[in-house]
């Protein structure tokens, strides 16, 4: 059973599938080989750009406190103009640097300042985690059911194949905590909640990983709610929620983004069966049919990290972003020359689809239609829960593609054995 | 007293409110030299040594330390179309306990893409990542009592250094009467007199000092140095060779024959030599299957491939820098298997090891951690 059999490819035969593969590793190596100086200035003006208003947020609000007795009618906007610098650092450093820098899309430019194998982003997750759950995980094994921990990220259920439980009723309200809280939940991402509640995790492990969270989440607080605060003096308050604010306009923005690359209508849940002997064009493929994108103006783009080519970038995670959208003109134009389903659609849209998901899900599929694709005609039919639902470690997975990056415990943690 | 400053633990209290980054990564967009992270160094000045060849004068940035040893090079690194390529080139400078600047002297060479832009096309102002300065072609300290430099080209630049700081030490032999330092014998072989880099300097140095002898060959005009030449070869120029410790730098057949007349004499410990470019010797690994432990890549290879050609033969991004294994840019870890260094036939093998992937080929099948 391959990607071949799903509906929307049986038109397709195995030398057409091949084929898209062979013109989409072009759009690769057309990219790869016009690297240069261009996107270099981008990458570093942006960082320039992102230091300095996280600098200028920090600042204005240290200014504003400070200077109260000589302005003091210049206190609350200082302050507020501080937080929204901060939130607007915060987004760009989160979305459109480190998760790309961490996918090596930079590694080309050999400078260790810009680097995926040292890049620590402005959150609580450690780097290595993410680069494991995410980079390996979730963009080999994207949106195949029991594998990619980011269909619900454990809390949700956000494919009809998951089994109902009445825990899912609540499922509204976890989703709103979730977006609330969501640098935490990023946080929790490589602990795998699902198999530490079938007690499948290694207790080493989880330990390692753990004390490794909370080093950096004790950081991230200590900077945001103790220190700049404390440099306040008496308005550490006043900090503390500017800070807050930051923080949690960055955690709703992030959510929003992420929730519409792979749970608007269009984008298509796997099974293992999918995953078994996959050549790299069906793998290209299933990214297609995984991911959605949506539309929006260039600043939308760098302030979601360009994922709202999501498409592109899940069939190219380690190409700069800022060249996703001239390949997303490629792309666009190859599925409808094969007539290939291409799931986009205005941002608000495709987070309402999201959402309608999440509160659909909650309850049984037996109250509700669905608005997926039809899936593949298999004996087990898509409302029926499938086989098997047990966790992998990684060593029952296939190894982790090239595209991928990269993938190493920090070397201070490594076990000499 | 800037000495009494505990700049580590500012920078620690700093860490706290730029955190997960360090201060240097905002300060350097103030002043680009504030950050120890990646060395910088900012180009002060670009002077014209001959036609072909420039020393640039660099004022490095936090993080350096001015204790090079005379002799040693330091790794420059430029982004060419938005990569950083890194060459080593010997500091010229004498090292100063006060230093604020170091030279380092280029000669732009045919094919190198670096190596010209260095010498034509840098901007004082531009600003470099610099690597800190390592090497083992160096001045002893205390000096020997009698020195031989064999040099060519631009093999002068570490030769420089070092009689720079017997000239600024004032041990430079027979200076004055007093007998203080080393005497020294110079063979500096050059196409043409234009050609030679710091011939001015030279030759003021040598008439300065007595016991300082400078011996100039014009290639183009003379030939080349042939050692065993009863006038023109090591025993016409300096009949007590066999007696001095002798430093050579240069092209690479002038090296090997060196190397071949002080082992035929027997001499081989008390030779030095520094090479600007790699020689692989015939020391080649069996070859094997190169696994990328994270990139999921594996290649055959021949035992003569380099484990960096290797890796980017398999489209590994692999890290490189000076590709003549003296930068330790490409160093990564080897998880399992063995490979040996082609200069000098070494194998290294122990699990987790750092082997440099530019100068080293797989014996049997191995596996990094990349």
């Amino acid at each position: 059973m391959a990607i071949a059999d799903v509906k929307e490819y049986t038109h397709l035969s195995d030398e057409e599938v091949e084929q898209i593969g062979r013109e989409l590793d072009a759009i690769r190596q057309e990219v790869e080989e016009s690297r240069g100086a261009a996107d270099a200035a981008y990458i570093n003006r942006l960082i320039k750009i992102q230091r300095g208003l996280a600098a200028a947020g920090r600042v204005s609000m240290l200014a504003g406190t400070w200077g109260r007795r000589w302005a003091p009618r210049a206190e609350k906007p200082a302050i507020a103009v501080g937080a929204v610098c901060l939130g607007v650092a915060k987004i760009l450093e989160n979305m459109e640097i480190g998760h790309n820098v961490m996918h090596g899309q930079w590694d080309w430019m050999n400078d260790p300042e810009i680097h995926s194998s040292n890049w620590e982003w402005d959150t609580a997750q450690p780097a290595e985690q993410w680069k494991h759950s995410h980079n390996y995980i979730h963009h080999q094994f994207t949106n195949v059911l029991g594998h990619d921990n980011d269909i619900g990220y454990g809390i949700l259920r956000m494919a009809r194949e998951q089994r109902w439980h009445p825990y899912y009723l609540g499922q509204p309200v976890y989703n709103a905590l979730l977006a609330t809280l969501f640098q935490w939940g990023v946080a929790l991402h490589d602990l795998d909640l699902e198999r530490i509640r079938k007690g499948e995790k290694d207790p080493k492990e989880m330990k390692r990983q753990l004390a490794q969270i909370l080093r950096k989440g004790r950081n991230q607080v200590l900077k945001d709610y103790v220190v700049y605060p404390a440099l306040s003096g008496p308005r550490w308050k006043e900090v503390a929620v500017a800070n807050a604010t930051a923080n949690l306009s960055r955690n709703l923005w992030s959510y929003v983004i992420i929730f519409c690359g792979h749970f608007p209508d269009g984008a298509m849940h796997f099974t293992e069966e999918e995953l078994e002997d996959e050549t790299r064009a069906e793998w290209y493929l299933r990214q297609v049919l995984g991911a959605a994108n949506f539309k929006g103006g260039p600043l939308l783009h760098v302030m979601s990290g360009n994922l709202g080519f999501q498409i592109e970038h899940h069939l190219f995670p380690d190409l700069p972003s800022n060249r996703y959208a001239e390949i997303s003109v490629k792309v666009r134009a190859l599925c409808d020359k094969y007539d290939i389903p291409y799931t986009t659609g205005p941002l608000h849209r495709q987070y309402g689809q999201a959402l309608r998901t999440i509160i659909k899900l909650s309850v049984p599929n037996s109250w509700t239609t669905s608005n997926d694709p039809a899936p593949p005609e298999r004996s087990d039919t898509a409302d029926e829960p499938s086989k098997d639902r047990r966790r992998k470690s990684d060593a029952e997975r296939q190894p982790r593609r090239a595209e991928l990056g990269a993938w190493t415990r920090s070397p201070r943690e490594r076990s000499h054995d | 007293m800037a000495g009494t400053i505990p700049w580590e633990r500012v920078r620690k209290a700093g860490h706290t409110l730029t955190t997960p980054l360090d201060p240097d990564d905002y300060l350097r967009f103030i002043n680009p030299l504030w950050t120890a992270r990646e060395l910088r160094g900012r180009v002060e000045e670009v002077v014209p040594e001959t036609d072909d060849a420039a020393t640039l004068v660099i004022r490095p940035g936090w993080g350096w330390r001015y204790r090079h040893r005379p002799g040693q090079y330091v790794g420059i690194g430029i982004q060419v179309d938005g990569k950083f390529q890194w060459r080593s080139y010997s500091v010229s400078s004498p090292p100063r306990r006060k230093g604020r600047t170091i030279s380092i002297t280029v000669r732009a060479m045919p094919e190198g893409k670096l190596s010209a832009h260095l010498v034509k096309g840098l901007e004082p102002g531009t600003i470099l990542r610099l690597a800190l300065p390592e090497g083992d072609f160096v001045l002893p300290d205390p000096p020997p009592p009698k020195m031989l430099f064999l040099v060519a080209g631009s093999g002068v630049t570490p030769v420089m250094s070092m009689l720079r700081t017997l000239d600024r030490r004032g041990t430079l032999g027979g200076g004055d009467g007093e007998d203080s330092g080393p005497d020294v014998v110079m063979h500096y072989s050059s196409p043409t007199p234009d050609r030679m880099i710091f011939r001015d300097e030279l030759e003021a140095l040598a008439e300065k000092h007595p016991g300082l002898t400078l011996h100039q060959l014009h290639t183009d005009v003379d030939g080349m140095l042939e050692l065993e030449h009863p006038e023109k070869g090591l025993d016409g120029i300096c009949p007590d060779w066999r007696e001095r410790e002798t430093w050579a730098c240069g092209p690479g057949p002038m090296l090997d024959a060196i190397t071949e007349h002080f082992e035929k004499e027997g001499l081989e410990e008390q030779l030095h030599l520094e090479r600007f470019s790699l020689e692989l010797g015939d020391q080649g690994g069996e070859g094997g299957t190169i696994t990328f432990r994270n990139s999921g890549k594996s290649i055959e290879v021949d035992g003569a491939t380099t484990v960096l050609e290797a890796g980017e033969q398999a489209g590994v991004g692999m890290p490189y820098g000076c590709r003549m294994g003296i930068c330790h840019t490409c160093t990564l870890t080897l998880v399992e298997g063995t490979v040996r260094d082609l200069r000098n036939g070494d194998d290294f093998g122990q699990p987790n090891e750092p082997v440099q992937t530019c100068v080293t080929a797989a014996v049997g099948d191995c596996t990094l951690d990349i």
